[in-house]
């Protein structure tokens, strides 16, 4: 009979007969998608709160996909749980010593604030839609359900005047300033899980939450740029083959001109974020490596010889100099780009692996280790939700519902009409 | 609040409220902290007396000694008196209405728990005496010719 | 400038809205928590303490085969609610440890076993001491894995012994990561967290654990840290007795007689 984490963990030397790796790739995916959600919306806020008027369309686009990707932070918990039916337990007997219980908290209020501030933004078009179909006499199926989906929507306010549109510009600023420190704290408390166990010899320090609220808003930014220029090219692509034209863009060209703008913007924002994430990485090295405490000689086979590669190879060299160097360079294009937050984004992928898997990879006798091998082909329902597929499963959700969203809240201006 | 701004604000009471609803039915009435506090003490009151039913499986060599006497006098003569009966007889349970019979650990790896000879200085394992289990008699239970009861050859102490 | 009505409401919100977040200070009050805590147990005349003494200790693994009949954990599953390690220290001032099946089968060689099939033998002539250390459940005075469980499915009596509650856990694993002493699993069966509770349905009857019942050289004991007459009391007391990983600030509650600054 197999126990949890028997069918992925290879155990080397001296190692506990409790010991396994129980935390697996739904515990790497479930930071790296909360990251996303929390990156996407500072970027969405960059423009709600600051301002900044080039950032307009990509605002509205990851104010959307941050909520697209709300629903997806639970997911990989729900594969994770052993009894993921009790999950709501969180929500219900909170106990909030433990890190873990502010999730039912933050998320909430974070899920709160987004739902707010996306209706606030919408609300024109929400009402205008639900108006037009409520007029609309004889309608089929898909307009009925439309109908009722639309005026829900609204919470029974048909108000459009200057002075209401008013007040929903003045809510959208006051929910981006407020959810700026909630996506913070969002993030903050997912690295504080694992910064505050003190039983874990690698995940224990305070710069945990810092450094998973840096790269949290890197790959959140890159994300968002990274399917800004995809949508982008589908509509580039559309435009040229049916040869119709949309709102006040004219031309490929045009298109093409807007994109690069608001690009060298965006990555200006992710450099700055990059080199604050990999400084405090760094000298959580450098201390670690200084005081040399008892922990260190099994932290340093661990960082400097088992997971090498995937430290500074995969996330350091691959993830943050080599997307350093790209955007750094004059002339940014966007082919350039899209290779600098795929890496980015993979970088960002090794960091919450290195510190997930690699604090499980040695063990509390300080005298061994642990092997990881993530299952690819499932043989049964824990190797899928653990494994491979299940990773994927959780990667691929958001931009379906994404999809579906963009149904109900437009992210292209042009398409509400 | 003839606002419409406040709207998206009730909403998120209204699930609130919802969820405190949930909290009356689904959490069990002693559910609560208790004498070590909220960080130690955060239970359900109830579970405590739930570990204590737990079903009991060893009894320990005092329970088999009144039916069993006569093996019982036997080993507590012998260096085994120290091994409780269970250990390799099994967990008496309910003996004898259930299981009627307790099996026999007849098996060399029993013996071998302390008699695999390990000359360990500082533990008390080197004060064992063993055998290679290889070289002496590798094929045969060691029960063959080694009486647990009264595991010297030839019978006394 | 606001006019006295909308003053009034405003402050009437305001008072509600702060209403909720004091309520829920209310629950973790320090006042209250301290009062709540009675001071670590003070009103309780009973809190339980394990000693194990790692001379008598000879490896035979009789424990964690009672262990696992008594608690029902599987047989041939690979965790155990106790187990023992070994520990040999060569001449050359290398370190060699093992645990095989946590020594549900005992030490039947002389091999240390190194993982992925690979075995070490060591010769006698070069051992300069070797020891077994049998380990378990701490029921530290502050355990961190009930600090960490995010719903109160693990909690610790008045008595001392921290239980995991089967019908509430989540099996989100946060109390095995907490656990700096590796005691701690998912239950294969149940698939709620687990481990050694000090046999807590035996202890409350009167009885000893299943593990010192079984162990036939007396290597285990238990007894009650806050009776002066208790024998592994006065042990714990009056002999040099060391605990393991202390720097961790858990207070564990096993104390040990014999091992190593090699013992982790």
């Amino acid at each position: 009979m197999m126990v949890h984490g028997e069918a992925w963990t290879v155990k080397e030397l001296f190692v506990t007969p409790n010991e396994y790796i129980y935390w697996s790739i739904q515990i790497v995916m479930y930071p790296f998608m909360t990251g996303l959600v929390a990156g996407a919306f500072v970027l969405s806020s960059l423009y709600h709160v600051f301002g900044i008027k080039q950032l307009r369309d990509i605002a509205r686009f990851s104010l959307v996909f941050s909520f697209a990707l709300l629903p997806v932070a639970m997911l990989p918990l729900q594969l994770h749980l052993q009894q993921p039916l009790r999950g709501i337990e969180v929500m219900l007997t909170p106990h909030f010593t433990s890190a873990i219980a502010a999730f039912g908290i933050v998320f909430s209020t974070y899920a709160a604030i987004v739902a707010s501030e996306i209706w606030f933004v919408y609300r024109k078009h929400l009402v205008e839609t639900a108006l037009t179909l409520r007029n609309k006499t004889d309608k089929n199926m898909v307009e009925k359900i439309n109908h009722i989906i639309f005026s829900t929507l609204t919470l029974g306010s048909f108000d459009v005047s200057e002075k209401a549109l008013h007040q929903d510009e003045k809510a959208v600023k006051i929910l981006a300033g407020i959810g700026i420190p909630i996506a913070c704290f969002l993030h903050g408390y997912a690295g504080f899980i694992f910064g505050s166990v003190k039983a874990n010899a690698l995940w224990m320090t305070p710069l945990m939450p810092v450094i998973f609220i840096m790269s949290a808003v890197v790959s959140g930014i890159a994300l968002c740029m990274l399917t800004y220029i995809v949508v982008m090219e589908i509509r580039k692509f559309l435009a040229a083959r049916k040869k119709t034209t949309y709102g006040i863009y004219q031309s490929t060209e045009e298109i093409k001109g807007i994109e690069i703008n608001v690009i060298k913007m965006t990555a200006k924002y992710l450099i700055f974020f990059l080199i604050f994430a990999i400084s405090l990485e760094l000298l959580d090295l450098i201390f670690r490596g200084y005081t040399a405490v008892k922990t260190w000689d099994i932290l340093r086979s661990v960082i400097y010889g088992k997971d090498f590669l995937d430290i500074f190879v995969f996330q350091y060299g691959i993830g943050n100099l080599l997307p350093f160097i790209l955007f750094m360079l004059p002339g940014l294009t966007i082919r350039r780009t899209v290779v600098g937050v795929l890496l980015v984004l993979f970088g960002v992928f090794m960091m919450r692996w290195n510190v997930v898997i690699g604090g499980q990879s040695f063990s509390l006798t300080f005298a061994g280790f642990m092997h990881y091998h993530l299952p690819i082909i499932p043989h049964d329902m824990e190797t899928f939700k653990e494994g491979f597929f299940g990773a994927l499963l959780v990667f691929v959700t958001p931009f379906v519902l994404f999809w579906g969203l963009n149904k109900i809240f437009p992210v292209f201006k042009e398409e509400v009409h | 609040m003839k606002s419409h701004v406040w709207r998206p604000l009730f909403v998120a009471l209204g699930i609130v409220i919802l969820i405190l609803i949930a909290r009356q039915i689904l959490v069990p009435k002693d559910f609560g902290i208790h004498e070590r506090g909220y960080m130690y003490g955060f239970y359900r009151k109830s579970n405590e007396e739930d570990w204590k039913n737990f079903a009991v499986k060893y009894r320990s060599a005092e329970y088999c000694k009144d039916c069993h006497s006569d093996k019982h006098s036997m080993i507590m003569q012998t260096p085994h008196a120290v091994i409780q009966c269970e250990n390799c007889h099994g967990p008496a349970l309910e003996h004898p209405s259930n299981p009627p019979k307790l099996a026999i650990d007849r098996s060399r790896a029993e013996c071998l728990r302390c008699h695999f000879p390990l000359p360990y200085p500082t533990s008390g394992r080197a004060n064992i005496r063993g055998i290679d289990p290889e070289k002496h008699n590798p094929d045969i239970e060691c029960t063959m010719c080694h009486n647990p009861h009264k595991p010297k050859i030839g019978g006394t102490k | 400038m606001i006019n006295r009505r909308d003053f009034l409401k405003n402050a009437a919100k305001g008072i509600a809205g702060l209403a909720l977040p004091l309520a829920a200070i209310e629950i973790v009050s320090p006042r209250k928590l301290f009062a709540a805590r009675g001071d670590v147990g003070k009103e309780s005349k009973l809190r339980w303490a394990f000693l194990v003494d790692t001379y008598k200790c000879v490896g035979c693994g009789l424990c964690v085969k009672a262990c696992k009949l008594e608690n029902e954990i599987p047989y041939d599953a690979n965790v155990t609610r106790t187990w023992v390690e070994r520990y040999v220290l060569t001449k050359d001032g290398r370190m060699f440890g093992d645990t095989p099946k946590g020594a549900r089968d005992g030490f039947a060689t002389s091999k240390i076993d190194l993982g992925g099939g690979k075995f070490q033998d060591i010769k006698k002539e070069d051992i300069d001491k070797a020891f077994f250390v049998p380990k378990l459940c701490n029921q530290c005075e502050n355990p961190p894995c009930v600090q960490v469980c995010p719903v109160g499915a693990t909690y610790q009596t008045p008595d001392g012994v921290v239980l995991v509650d089967r019908k509430w856990c989540i099996g989100c694993g946060y109390c095995i990561m907490a656990c700096p002493y590796g005691v701690r699993f998912f239950h294969p069966v149940h698939k709620v967290a687990e481990k050694c509770n000090f046999c807590y349905h035996r202890i409350t009857k009167g009885m000893k654990t299943a593990c010192i019942q079984a162990c036939p050289f007396g290597a285990r004991m238990i007894g009650n840290v806050k009776d002066p007459n208790d024998p592994v009391t006065r042990v714990i007391r009056t002999q040099r007795v060391s605990v393991l990983k202390d720097e961790y600030g858990t207070r564990p509650q096993v104390y040990y007689i014999g091992i190593s600054r090699e013992v982790i």
